[in-house]
């Protein structure tokens, strides 16, 4: 159906793609692996027109064809889901589903009561139910994530490419778009499907690509690969040496203090928070357990006083913090990694060397003037620190991959010297290998008596990571395990209701 | 397809404070409006009169006009600082041209302002030049053409008193001068081109997330350039229409006028960021602004020197009470 020979695409200096072909069938669901920079996000733009190659083929239908624009793609019958939702938030849901091919009256105008019904069928038909009126912006990034799925499956598609559609989700709309995937695969339609969660791939992908530094690894049915295999291609590590260290980075629990270092009561904000309380302790890793909306983020922004709150004290060593003032709690050494790092952490304008050291201008200064030989200092020692991968300090932010801006971010917070640092789903959207850094580094971190609050969607994660699990539903805290209680299973039941 | 996605038990109750925030906002205007149109009426025995509404409503149709291309600018998320100058430039080419016929009168304008608009459009969609710096330039090159042309503003070009071209300006239904309607028909129909067309919907998307509206395939780089040449030809526009209601090219109108349209757009709320707008919005805009100016020449005791002074006060009131009634918005 859709495939590429021998392409090749250099940025300046960097090979992107080096000689990669690939091919997907009608009917197939094809998974296309590899660590962040290994050239996916490359190839996907090759295959959908935002780049175009500078050497080698793409065919659809067996035609040579040259996409000058993604709209030329998209006419051909290739749709995109890309891992950040590409849609217009201030749009409505409908508006954005049928965002230049709007249906029309008589007189040529957009025919907006007909949109609406046939988005609110659509959107139905995928079991989404929500007011198509509404602007998109105001719905929870799953639900985004899923609207952008249902534009891209309803224009008569030929191939749907997802890149990373998962990662927003929560598990009944991953479902819900394993039912998606399982249609689009009777109907015949090619899905290339990029993820890094080994469940889903092998749960619904035939076939595997894998690619590592621009080149092409290894191409075959996924069944005949076993996970470990596929790792190792992924990483270019052998075998024994995953089995050693294991799957995630987390080492033992950790050694903590006895008084808590932060202790937040009966927090409560409106419907988000119902008496939420959680204490830290030096060195000990807390974590937030709970599905998307059960008022997770909420809280770490309400210790932080990003959320404005109706009740509740948060102590830090003991002082009062003043309630709905961010600066004070950073003062105290409170800091947040927030969880959307393109719209609410990083400046991709700004060097690597400048977002490191921009929470921590005030100490860095005197008189207002900027001391560049102690900036220069601390950005070393962290950049070696946690290993970021740059080509020197004055690299723009924008242009390191999604696992090292990351780590930039904990850079920022880290220079500060917090004593307590709020993680909010800190490996979204990383690569395995950078993923597994962050979480040596949050192991460390914890190590040298930092208290940590972690918050994720991954449940390996949280099990391997935490000392101790809060699990949170609706806003208000419903268990809290420790020790042999930090299982899945108890998790689960925490969760869905059951005495733990 | 047993999974049923609803939106989580709170999210009901934050639209709903949204939608009201967001009907706060967007009618802020309207009700600043409501009120400043009430307190002039009882304050004012002559505001009322309905000489006094004429003229307010032929003064306000020029700003109208070019703030409804601006409008349309600024949703995209770009800025056009040039239709001052390419309104002052419209007029004189209109007065030059009413010599060779109302047609020319009319077009030369239109083509001339319409192609500097154009150009302005491909500079921001082609080379992703600032459209704050591009539209500066050519505010700068139109103003120096008009000032070329007319031997430094020395040489006034004159409309003709038997042209037809001056009943464009000075003629009227029920009192209400031609350009009242004329800007009336334009937001009409802009309204209906922002809201019920592809373009529109194009305008929006580009302003609200241009990468987006990329990869979804929409034509970018035409809309911007679309929208450009319509803020110019729109300018020209209200140059010709005040050329021939003054019957002659005035050289020295225009200046600062950017900053008006600018402003009533955003008062009308349109988001200067782009991605949000009505052309309702800035019509009330265009209302508020000059009911407000009307009201300083109804105290007439104002030093003129300090008119603008009390009407800046007085829009910045305006801003803040909009702001503080949007107050309620919850973070996210």
């Amino acid at each position: 159906m859709l495939e590429v020979t021998d392409v090749v695409k250099e940025f300046v200096g960097v090979r992107a793609l080096d000689g990669v072909s690939f091919a997907v069938r009608p009917g197939e669901v094809h998974a296309l692996v590899g660590e962040n920079g290994a050239g996916k996000s490359t190839l996907i733009k090759v295959l959908t027109g935002v780049h175009r190659p500078d050497s080698g083929e793409v065919r659809l239908r067996g035609e040579v064809v040259s996409f000058d624009r993604p709209v030329r793609a998209q006419e051909a019958g290739i749709s995109t889901i890309y891992q950040e939702v590409n849609l217009v938030p201030l749009l409505s849901v409908a508006a954005n589903v049928f965002l230049g091919r709007e249906p029309k009256t008589r007189f040529g105008l957009v025919d907006w009561a007909e949109m609406n019904r046939r988005a609110a069928e659509l959107l139905g038909g995928y079991g989404i139910d929500t007011d198509v009126k509404r602007p998109l912006g105001t719905l929870s990034v799953g639900a985004q994530q899923m609207v952008a799925l249902v534009r891209a499956v309803s224009t008569d598609a030929d191939v749907v490419i997802m890149d990373e559609p998962t990662s927003s989700l929560e598990p009944r709309e991953v479902e819900t778009l394993f039912s998606v995937v399982e249609r689009l695969h009777e109907k015949g339609i090619a899905v290339v499907y990029v993820s890094h969660r080994m469940d889903e791939l092998y749960r619904i992908c035939d076939q595997v690509t894998v690619l590592r530094d621009g080149k092409l690894v290894h191409t075959g049915p996924l069944g005949d690969l076993s996970r470990i295999e596929l790792v190792s291609m992924m990483l270019g590590r052998s075998v024994n040496d995953i089995r050693e260290h294991g799957a995630t980075a987390f080492g033992e629990d950790h050694q903590a203090g006895r008084e808590p270092i932060l202790q937040a009561d009966n927090l409560s904000s409106g419907v988000r928070l119902s008496d939420v309380s959680v204490s830290i302790r030096p060195g000990e890793v807390v974590g937030l357990a709970g599905l998307l909306g059960s008022g997770r983020t909420e809280t770490a922004r309400a210790i932080v006083g990003a959320l404005p709150l109706d009740g509740g004290t948060v102590l830090v060593g003991g002082k009062a913090l003043k309630s709905g003032d961010v600066g004070a709690a950073m003062a105290a050494g409170v800091n947040m990694l927030a969880e959307d790092r393109k719209a609410e952490g990083i400046i991709p304008n700004l060097s690597v060397r400048e977002n490191i050291v921009l929470a921590a201008l005030p100490q860095l200064s005197r008189f207002g003037v900027v001391s560049r030989d102690k900036q220069d200092k601390i950005v070393d020692t962290f950049v070696k620190r946690l290993r970021i991968k740059v080509s020197n300090p004055d690299q723009l932010v924008s242009e390191l991959s999604g696992g090292n801006q990351q780590k930039v971010l904990l850079a920022r917070w880290l220079c500060t010297k917090p004593k307590v640092l709020l993680l909010d789903e800190p490996t979204r959207g990383i690569d395995v290998g950078a993923k597994a850094e962050v979480q040596a580094l949050i192991d460390e971190l914890a190590q040298e008596g930092l208290a940590v609050l972690l918050i994720s969607s991954e449940m390996e994660e949280l099990l391997d990571g935490a000392d101790r699990l809060v699990v949170l539903k609706d806003g208000a805290v419903v268990g809290e395990l420790s020790g042999d209680d930090l299982t899945q299973d108890k998790v689960l039941a925490a969760i869905a209701g059951e005495a733990p | 397809m047993t999974a049923v996605i609803t939106d989580p038990p709170d999210t009901a109750a934050a639209t709903r404070r949204e939608l009201m925030t967001g009907v706060l906002q967007r009618q802020g205007a309207a009700i600043a409006l409501v009120i400043v149109v009430a307190v002039a009426w009882f304050s004012f025995p002559r505001f009322g009169s309905l000489d006094n509404l004429r003229d307010l409503a032929l003064q306000s149709s020029f700003l109208a006009v070019i703030a409804l291309g601006m409008t349309f600018v600024i949703i995209t998320g770009g800025i056009d600082l040039s239709v001052g100058s390419l309104y002052a430039l419209g007029g004189v080419l209109a007065a030059y041209g009413s010599q060779y016929g109302f047609l020319v009168a009319l077009a030369l304008p239109l083509a001339v302002c319409g192609l500097i608009g154009f150009v302005n459009g491909v500079l921001v969609a082609r080379t992703k030049m600032a459209p704050f710096i591009v539209t500066l330039a050519s505010l700068l090159f139109a103003r120096g053409l008009l000032l070329a042309i007319t031997d430094e503003g020395s040489n006034t070009y004159r409309v003709p008193a038997d042209s037809a071209f001056i009943e464009l300006g000075r003629g009227t239904i029920g009192g209400f001068g031609y350009p009242v309607f004329i800007a009336l028909v334009l937001c009409v129909i802009g309204a209906v081109v922002l809201r019920r067309t592809r373009f529109g919907q194009s305008v929006f998307a580009t302003g609200g997330a241009e990468q987006s509206a990329l990869l979804m395939g929409l034509p970018v780089a035409r809309t911007k350039i679309t929208v450009y040449t319509m803020s110019g030809v729109l300018s020209g526009l209200a140059g010709a229409l005040t050329a021939a209601y003054l019957q002659s090219g005035v050289t020295v109108i225009g200046v600062g006028t950017e900053l008006d349209a600018i402003s009533v757009v955003v008062i009308g709320g349109t988001l200067l960021t782009g991605g949000a707008g009505t052309v309702l919005g800035t019509v009330i805009g265009v209302g508020l602004r000059n009911v407000i100016q009307n009201i300083i020449n109804q105290i007439g005791t104002l030093d003129s020197n300090y008119q603008s002074v009390v009407s800046g006060a007085f829009l910045l009131l305006v801003v803040v009470l909009q702001r503080s009634l949007a107050r309620t918005k919850p973070g996210r």
